[in-house]
């Protein structure tokens, strides 16, 4: 589950990490008292509105603005929020439809008075799979992007790994200080903010922290200027704070509604839909599709009840998709009964009024044979199979 | 022979009188699997399944001689269950439990890494050894005894992958479900080196995904060390980057986490790389019998 810029900053603030104090609105008309209420608090002439989306880059497609005074606020916020912001990380990349803004962070001007004093780094941490330890990334070369410094400049970007027994050590918080090539106050800064910083990452169980630019200012405070953060969905039982704050507006509309159903379901461009128990077997089926020589329309694990509720929800989810020519089922009965799923199969189907799409539908595992029978007996025009292979073939079939 | 269980483990359940502990403890025990008892903190001595309920792991290995485990415990608690056992001598823990939280396994990976164990999963079906212990939530008829040795991080494809050897005339020596987590206790290269080692397996089958760097690892053991025919399939050759596929660890962040990057280096290395997900069973007959 990720965070807006302005959850992530809360989240950090909480731990006693120092941040780029601002103020969240998602109404036009505020603005102006935001603007002056965050003068009050911070003291900051000018103000940066930044609009609060799921995805990086927002600068690029002009979602990040400087205004020097209250009518390029009001200006500013006017045509950001609601915009649909475009930037390389939203559907489509920069050529696609973009993102609706709605909300905007009203936030100090950290860069004054001494803006060629300022110095951005960047920093992050996540588990770092090969290695099974939390890792510490961090780079002089802040406010760009470390996937382009780490391939041009490898000896740019530092890891540092953590002891999962003895947690983050003072050397290490001052290597890092040291590596970022900081001293005096600022480096005293930097260790504080790292040990802050690591403590937030832990105690709120997230998968992800990216603090790009980390700010060292002109009077060497060090401050989180942008965040992204990500928490793991399976720690999420002991965040029950953090878990409200999901915002489902962010995410695909379809893929929020399966997930009440309790199903898994990513949306993908195909045109052949399928619906899968198990994300390993999901995947090869999707594989299969592509090899049958469809594209696939999406990945969906039912899970281990694969009943008519389901796997009609399923299909509803699936032909809300209208490239969607063909629907594959696979299903591998081990403790669910093939018979049961080919039941719940008729069933959805005749609740459901008949299907427009042409249904191949693969049981296999326990009680395969009487599952066939029940689906090859049910009138309904739909093909079946046993095999994997038999499946492939009849999708490519049905797309001729 | 086989690897990791056989017919003279000592099986436990963690989790034993949970609901789904109660059932798949009792498919075990059908299956004929040496169940020695189970374990449900607090409710040492009574009997279930008819078999002793003992309070702490602990208990069971002293006075059961337990030395193999199955975990069912939910995932707030499995964590804590994984080091239970490895703390009382459990040599081979088997944990099913899935949507344990990544820095719980951090923890019980530093927790296990010196110890005298070893942990497959979490998020897996289990390990079977056909004719001889299932310990895990797999069908088991669906299985054979025989000489293929399969490691897999996924359930259901895994059933799909032992179906295909079954039906081409073939049988397993023993299948390993690793576990689709990002944090799991046996590796892809852990399971094939079992299997190379294993005098009764004459094939392996890998199944691997998108995600980590697992399979590389694998294929350049079976480089160096191979003495046997591998056969490999890379699920999730169309999955998009950056989202979760269903496991935790499925994921693609960079270029060496996509499936052609693991197939390339698979098929570098000498394995037989697969396309598609019906192939398996067939290709590795034809490699073994030409």
């Amino acid at each position: 589950m990720n965070l807006h810029e302005y959850q992530g900053k809360e989240l950090l603030q909480k731990y006693g990490v120092a941040i780029q104090r601002g103020i969240v609105i998602d109404d036009a008309s505020k603005a102006l008292s935001a603007f002056e209420e965050l003068q009050k608090e911070t003291g900051t002439e000018f103000a940066v509105i930044k609009a609060q989306i799921h995805a990086g880059g927002r600068g690029k497609g002009g979602g990040v603005k400087l205004a020097k005074n209250k009518e390029e606020v009001v200006e500013n916020v006017n045509n950001i929020l609601g915009m649909m912001l475009k930037t390389p990380q939203t559907p489509g990349g920069l050529n696609g439809p973009g993102k609706l803004v709605r909300k905007v962070l009203i936030a100090e001007d950290v860069y004054a008075p001494d803006f060629d004093a300022c110095k951005e780094y960047y920093i992050s941490i996540m588990m770092d799979r090969a290695k099974k330890r939390n890792v510490i990334i961090y780079s002089t070369e802040g406010g760009m992007n470390i996937e382009e410094v780490a391939e041009k400049t490898p000896h740019l970007v530092h890891k540092e790994h953590v002891d999962p027994a003895l947690g983050l050590l003072p050397f290490q918080m001052r290597k890092i200080a040291f590596d970022l090539g900081l001293s005096g106050q600022a480096f005293k800064e930097m260790t504080r903010f790292i040990s802050k910083l690591y403590a937030a990452f832990v105690g709120s169980d997230a998968s992800l922290f990216e603090i790009n630019p980390c700010l060292k200012t002109g009077d060497d405070r060090i401050l989180a200027v942008d965040c992204k953060v990500s928490l793991d969905n399976n720690a999420l039982y002991r965040h029950k704070d953090l878990a409200e704050q999901r915002d489902e507006s962010e995410e695909d509309p379809t893929e929020v509604e399966a997930r009440k159903h309790g199903l898994n379901y990513v949306k993908l461009d195909g045109n052949v839909g399928c619906m899968v128990n198990g994300a390993g077997l999901a995947m090869a089926t999707m594989d299969i599709i592509k090899l049958s020589g469809g594209d696939p329309a999406n990945f969906l694990d039912v899970g281990g009840t694969a009943d008519a509720e389901r796997v009609e929800a399923g299909f509803r989810i699936i032909l809300r998709d209208k490239n969607v020519k063909a629907i594959l089922i696979n299903i591998f009965g081990g403790i669910v009964r093939c018979d049961r799923v080919a039941n719940g199969i008729v069933d959805a189907y005749k609740n459901m009024g008949g299907i427009d799409v042409p249904l191949i539908v693969r049981l296999q595992g326990t009680n395969a044979d009487v599952a066939k029978k029940i689906i090859d007996e049910s009138g309904l025009a739909v093909h079946s199979a046993i095999l994997l292979k038999d499946a492939a073939r009849l999708v490519t079939e049905v797309l001729a | 022979m086989s690897v990791l269980v056989n017919k003279d483990s000592k099986v436990i359940v963690q989790g034993f009188t949970g609901k789904e502990g109660t059932f798949h403890a009792e498919q075990m025990i059908e299956y004929g699997t040496n169940v020695v008892g189970g374990v449900t903190p607090g409710k040492g001595g009574q009997t279930h399944l008819g078999k002793p309920v003992f309070n702490t792991v602990a208990d069971a290995v002293r006075q059961a001689g337990a030395d193999t485990s199955v975990i069912f415990v939910p995932p707030a608690f499995a964590g804590d269950a994984i080091m239970e056992a490895a703390d009382a001598g459990i040599k081979v823990i088997i944990c099913i439990t899935e949507g344990i939280p990544t820095q719980d396994m951090v923890k019980v990976r530093e927790y296990i890494k010196d110890r005298d164990t070893r942990l497959v999963g979490p998020n897996c079906p289990g390990v079977i050894t056909p004719g001889a212990a299932k310990c895990g939530i797999m069908p088991g008829f669906i299985h054979r005894e025989g000489k293929i040795g399969i490691v897999s991080r996924s359930g259901t494809l895994t059933y799909e992958a032992v179906d295909q050897v079954t039906k081409a005339g073939m049988g397993q020596s023993t299948c390993i479900g690793i576990g689709g987590d990002p944090i799991i206790g046996t590796t892809t290269k852990d399971a094939v080196e079992l299997f190379m080692n294993d005098p009764d397996t004459e094939g392996i089958i890998m199944i691997g995904e998108i995600g980590g760097t697992m399979e590389a690892e694998a294929a350049q053991y079976v480089k160096e060390f191979g003495t046997k025919p591998v056969v490999g399939f890379i699920a999730g050759q169309t999955a998009p980057k950056g989202r979760t596929m269903g496991h935790a660890g499925a994921i693609i962040g960079g270029a060496e986490d996509t499936a052609a990057a693991k197939m390339k280096i698979m098929e570098e290395c000498g394995i037989h790389v697969v396309k598609s997900p019906a192939d398996i069973g067939e290709t590795m007959y034809k490699v073994l019998h030409g």
